[in-house]
């Protein structure tokens, strides 16, 4: 026994601590609880994984059966791989960064507490998402996580967009949890359990199915679970609207871990994923139009955290193009890379965001690299990283996938290749805009305090250095290497459409600041269409949302239940009353015509005796 | 003494009532006292059960007979399983925290208030002891009165239409039962020479198909009533909207179970062949999917805070039918799971609405809005109770729900396929109404420093808070007291069914 249970225990018990009584306590004894809790949690994950070595096989702790109906039991049962092992160290660590980061940017909020208690849950749950071992504990830390970005999303719930973005999300979420919620069910009936070890094992034994099958069908199940979770087509529509939330939890929970889960889910799922072909082909096409159609709406935005929430969209795209192109563990190397350089760059906006007193607008910005000098150069370190300048992070995880597309169909990669121009260009984009040029607001910028910049910082070196921790190599037990040799020119198309990318941006908005406005002008319904985000989210509301609504209150609620089914039962009671009122003219009270009434009856109950012994 | 502690688990409220009676009606402090005493005694002597109960044995345990009417063999019968304990323990904790939810909110005839909750206690848990047919059917008439009262005076503005409606409602499906029992206990005389009201020797019983699916209609009325299953369910929402909080509180929490239970403790053992048509089952099923369904989108467009929740019952009420008619153990052990969560959950829901509504005496939800600001404990037990409701792992809700849609996965693709939608919607009523009255900026001024939740009203939310964490985190005990019962009663409907479902785990070992 290693105690792994320990690990997520930690923040845990910070949230009970600092949500009981976090309200009355300092705010030093607040970042005390949150702060320590994770540092602690990151602790025993070291002292785990150093203890479990090499690991070669999956290390399985069963505490107790949390349920047990019929043939069904789950067991409350940890495990640790090499995948678990790669999550839990990106978690812990980023997670922990980001705790840090937020003790200079919460500083000025109220609910201070609050804001630390969620995150504290939010650890909590993802690090039991990523350590269960079976298929419904895992469900418990992904809604679990999902509440917490429900929470975080609302957390200034004055704000009516904030309260209304954290409601999309939790039920956007709920209606993929649709597809997770079946797909159980059937791996239950398939399997006989829902237990990792289990059900892979069997899985095994099976022959790849070369139609659709049981295995495709969980597949398609799960993925809708995954493409709620991490935003892909056609679920991707919560996640820029979650921006509103405070730009911490942007960073560690729609950014760097949360999002993600989707990803672990799929690579979880590998062999199942990978007797089910079909399915895993849907999952690279899914990625691979999201990730285009993504960086597409990315470069017309002008709110900063906007640009990097589309731009997640795109990334996240990217590692369903690498998990679906059977290449597991370089979508799992963009994840790890992608926290890194993704954390940075919503930190490092979070840092501009703070020097300009709330400011979100790229055009509101500029020359701000005089100002805020460790945030510019830590943000331009992401911003190499995400590009795919090499010999950056971003890079070579990013190489690992588009290799694997091409080898998987070569169409993919161009169309990934032009994503990755694109990404360069936006991201470029948003640099220039901000930090670049001359200063277009109205504020007084000036750089953030040391508790924001050193994260920033740490951040910054593992964007640069992150790639050349090799985690293809350590996931090979898990994830055969893809075949497919590793071919020199096409790393160099792709990088060679990075640098045009950033070239463009330089262009447009340093050397030629005038001509990326003449553009728009030029291009108009087209930049209209890509600036409204292709009206998807008006589409859904028209189609869908309002349908629902109005069909229930004019049809359902008025037409069916007040109308019909309530009409019917009050008509029965006033038909009832009505009658009851014709009979109670006979209950006169009259000794008289009480009498008349038993003549007549009496006379005519002997002319019916008579009539009918006559008719014999 | 303790081979009656079941009786005393029935009478101590009505006792409790009687001394209440003899207490002078100016002095209302002292009948609060009482009548919070009372019920909690109540509370307390049911806990023994807990302990007594033995969850490895089958049948009904701790037994009590006596004749009470042996010309028409009428007999006083109690018995408990693991359906009828949770319920009973249900019924004595609610019935306790409504009464304590009360305290300040009923001002008038407060003597006859407690008086009419006393009597109510002992009827419900008399439905769910008894064990004779016709003692079943005086609990549950018994139980009519009080709840038909309370609406009724001490009710809102509308309050005699509602209660009327609720009145005559059940009465209706009551007289069609009482056809149904008098048929079961003439034909009891026609094959076996005599006259008896007992369940079990009333499920000794050969009924043609024809005969037991006329009698299942019957029975169907009465219960589907009570649930309220699609479409009987118009009355549940104005009785709610009427009824004072702790009226909707026992009135959701308890009284609807009583519905459910009647099709598991009757239309299924007594009646199997009728239960298991295909005909029958595709029905009950199906209109438990419009209510699921229904329920939800109705409540999501609801004005009024109270009716919303009311609306909300439906929904998750058509959970509870459809894991019966899912007729394996999954379905019901989670149908009994998630009927004691909706207890807890929706007591709660009402219970909220029954605390602002004290404060402002609306329940308009546009009147309200930034209410976390104000009563930032209230909103923080609110958020709980939502997440109760809406299902969330580690709390109660998501226990009952997985095992439900398990169990109706396991009889139907489509079934469940249908259910899940409704897990979505219970998300989307819930957090639309959370937003609305609890977040954003308090815009009315009249909500302005209203006063948080004080100890007594906080003291009603920590039992139940803490039963719904317990049946989220660790609900195995509650499997293993329905794994008996449960197996009974698919055995019944399902005969042979463990032996083929052994069968078949048997095979691939065989196989290989």
């Amino acid at each position: 026994m290693l105690h792994l249970w320990l690990i997520p225990a930690f923040p845990l018990a910070g949230f009970l601590a600092n949500g009981l009584v976090g309200r009355r306590a300092s705010k030093a004894a607040v970042n005390l609880i949150a702060i320590g809790s994770v540092v602690l949690s990151l602790l025993w994950v070291l002292k785990t994984l150093a203890a479990l070595g090499p690991l070669e096989h999956t290390h399985i702790e069963r505490y107790f059966t949390w349920f047990q109906s019929g043939d069904l039991r789950v067991g409350f049962d940890l495990a640790v791989d090499r995948l678990t092992a790669v999550m839990l160290l990106v978690v812990t660590s980023v997670g922990l960064l980001i705790h840090i980061y937020a003790i200079g940017y919460m500083s000025h909020e109220g609910g201070y507490y609050r804001f630390f208690a969620y995150f504290n849950l939010f650890m909590f749950f993802m690090l039991l998402l990523v350590m269960a071992a079976n298929f419904l504990l895992m469900f418990v830390g992904w809604e679990g996580v999902g509440l917490c970005s429900y929470l975080l999303i609302g957390f200034y719930f004055l704000r009516h967009s904030a309260t209304t973005a954290g409601n999309k999300a939790f039920i956007v979420n709920r209606i993929g949890d649709y597809g997770f919620t079946l797909a159980v069910f059937l791996i239950f009936l398939g399997f006989g359990s829902l237990d990792f070890e289990t059900v892979f094992a069997a899985a095994a034994g099976r022959p790849v199915e070369t139609s659709a099958g049981a295995l495709t069908l969980i597949g398609l199940l799960l993925l809708a679970g995954a493409a709620g979770k991490s935003a892909q087509i056609p679920l991707y529509v919560w996640l820029p609207d979650a921006m509103e939330g405070p730009t911490p939890v942007s960073a560690l929970i729609h950014a760097a871990t949360m999002v993600t889960a989707g990803v672990y889910m799929i690579a979880r799922c590998a062999p199942l994923y990978t007797r089910a072909p079909l399915a895993l082909d849907v999952v690279a096409l899914v990625g691979l139009a999201t990730a285009v159609l993504a960086a597409i709406i990315g470069l017309a935005q002008t709110d900063i955290k906007k640009v990097f929430a589309y731009s997640t969209v795109s990334q996240l795209g990217y590692m369903f193009l690498g998990l679906g192109s059977g290449a597991y563990s370089a979508g799992i190397f963009h994840l790890v890379t992608h926290a890194f350089f993704k954390a940075l760059l919503f930190l490092g906006a979070g840092s501009v965001i703070h020097a300009l007193s709330g400011e979100q607008d790229l055009r509101r910005m500029g020359g701000l690299r005089k100002h805020t000098p460790v945030t510019f150069v830590t943000i331009l370190c992401a911003a190499v990283a995400i590009a795919g300048v090499p010999p950056f992070s971003g890079f070579h995880s990013k190489d690992a996938i588009l290799l694997a597309a091409h080898h998987h169909a070569p169409w993919m990669y161009w169309a990934g290749v032009a994503t990755a121009g694109l990404t360069a260009f936006y991201v470029f984009r948003a640099v220039f805009l901000a930090f670049f040029g001359t200063y277009r607001g109205p504020h007084h910028p000036h750089e953030s305090p040391a508790v924001m910049t050193l994260p920033l910082a740490a951040l910054a070196l593992l964007s640069l250095a992150g790639g050349y921790f090799n985690v293809p190599r350590w996931l090979e037990p898990m994830f055969p290497p893809a075949e497919g040799a590793h071919d020199a020119l096409l790393v160099y198309i792709s990088v060679a459409a990075a640098a045009a990318g950033i070239s463009l941006a330089w262009l447009m908005y340093v050397a030629r600041p005038g001509l990326a406005d003449r553009l728009a002008g030029r291009l108009g319904w087209l930049y209209r269409l890509v600036y409204n985000k292709f009206f998807v989210d008006e589409i859904y509301d028209r189609a869908l949302v309002r349908p629902c609504v109005e069909g229930s209150s004019a049809v359902l609620w008025r037409g069916v239940d007040a109308g019909l089914i309530d009409g019917a039962v009050n008509q029965v009671g006033m038909k009832a009353r009505d009658a009851g009122s014709v009979l109670r003219l006979i209950q006169s009270g009259s000794i008289r015509s009480y009498a008349a009434w038993v003549l007549w009856g009496s006379v005519l109950a002997l002319a019916a005796l008579v009539l009918s012994r006559g008719a014999r | 003494m303790n081979g009656h502690l079941l009786s005393i688990v029935l009478f101590t409220p009505l006792a409790g009532m009687l001394v209440l009676l003899l207490l002078p009606g100016s002095n209302k402090t002292l009948i609060r006292i009482w009548a919070n005493v009372a019920s909690l005694a109540g509370f307390l002597v049911s806990l023994p059960l807990v302990w007594r109960y033995d969850k490895t044995a089958s049948g009904f345990q701790m037994v009590e007979t006596a004749d009470w009417i042996p010309s028409l063999g009428v007999k006083y019968m109690l018995g408990i399983d693991g359906i009828s304990l949770l319920l009973v323990m249900l019924t004595t904790l609610v019935g306790f925290l409504a009464v304590l939810s009360s305290w300040s909110a009923v001002q008038e005839r407060v003597k006859e208030y407690y008086a009419m909750f006393l009597l109510q206690q002992t009827g419900m848990i008399g439905v769910f002891l008894a064990l004779d047919f016709f003692l079943f059917y005086v609990f549950w008439e018994v139980v009519l009165v009080p709840m038909y009262f309370i609406i009724g005076v001490w009710g809102g503005p509308r309050k005699l239409y509602a209660a009327i409606k609720f009145f005559l409602y059940t009465l209706a499906g009551s007289v069609l039962m009482l056809l149904g029992i008098l048929t079961l206990y003439f034909q009891h005389f026609e094959q076996f020479g005599f006259y008896t009201f007992e369940i079990s020797d009333l499920m000794k019983l050969s009924l043609p198909l024809g005969l037991q699916q006329w009698v299942f209609w019957a029975f169907f009325v009465a219960f589907a009533i009570k649930v309220p299953m699609f479409p009987f369910h118009t009355w549940l929402p104005d009785a709610h909207v009427e009824a004072p909080t702790a009226g909707s509180v026992v009135l959701a929490s308890v009284l609807l179970k009583m519905g459910t239970y009647g099709f598991l403790r009757f239309s299924l053992p007594l009646l199997p062949d009728a239960s298991v048509t295909p005909a029958i089952v595709q029905v009950l099923a199906g209109l438990s999917l419009v209510a699921i369904i229904y329920g939800a989108l109705v409540s999501l467009m609801q004005k009024d805070w109270k009716k919303l929740v009311a609306y909300s019952s439906v929904s998750h009420l058509g959970f509870c039918t459809l894991g019966i008619f899912a007729l394996n153990p999954n379905g019901l052990a989670g149908s009994v799971i998630q009927q004691v969560n909706h207890g807890i959950s929706t007591g709660m829901l009402f219970l909220i609405v029954g605390v602002i509504y004290e404060r402002r005496h609306t329940r308009e939800i546009k009147e309200y809005g930034g209410l976390a600001h104000v009563m930032p404990v209230y909103a923080t037990v609110f958020a709980f109770a939502m997440l109760s409701s809406a299902g969330l792992p580690l709390l109660n809700g998501f226990i009952g729900e997985f095992t439900i849609l398990q169990g109706a996965f396991e009889t139907s693709r489509v079934w469940a396929a249908f259910a899940v939608t409704g897990v979505i919607l219970g998300a989307a009523y819930l957090l639309w109404l959370y937003q609305r009255t609890m977040l954003g900026e308090v815009t009315n001024p009249k909500n302005k420093g209203l006063p948080d939740l004080n100890w007594r009203e906080l003291a009603v939310f920590l039992p139940l808070i803490a039963w719904a964490i317990w049946i989220g985190v660790y609900p195995k005990p509650y499997f293993e007291v329905l794994e008996k019962p449960v197996a009974e009663i698919v055995e019944r409907v399902r005969p042979g069914y463990f032996g083929q479902q052994a069968a078949v785990q048997a095979l691939p070992g065989e196989v290989r």
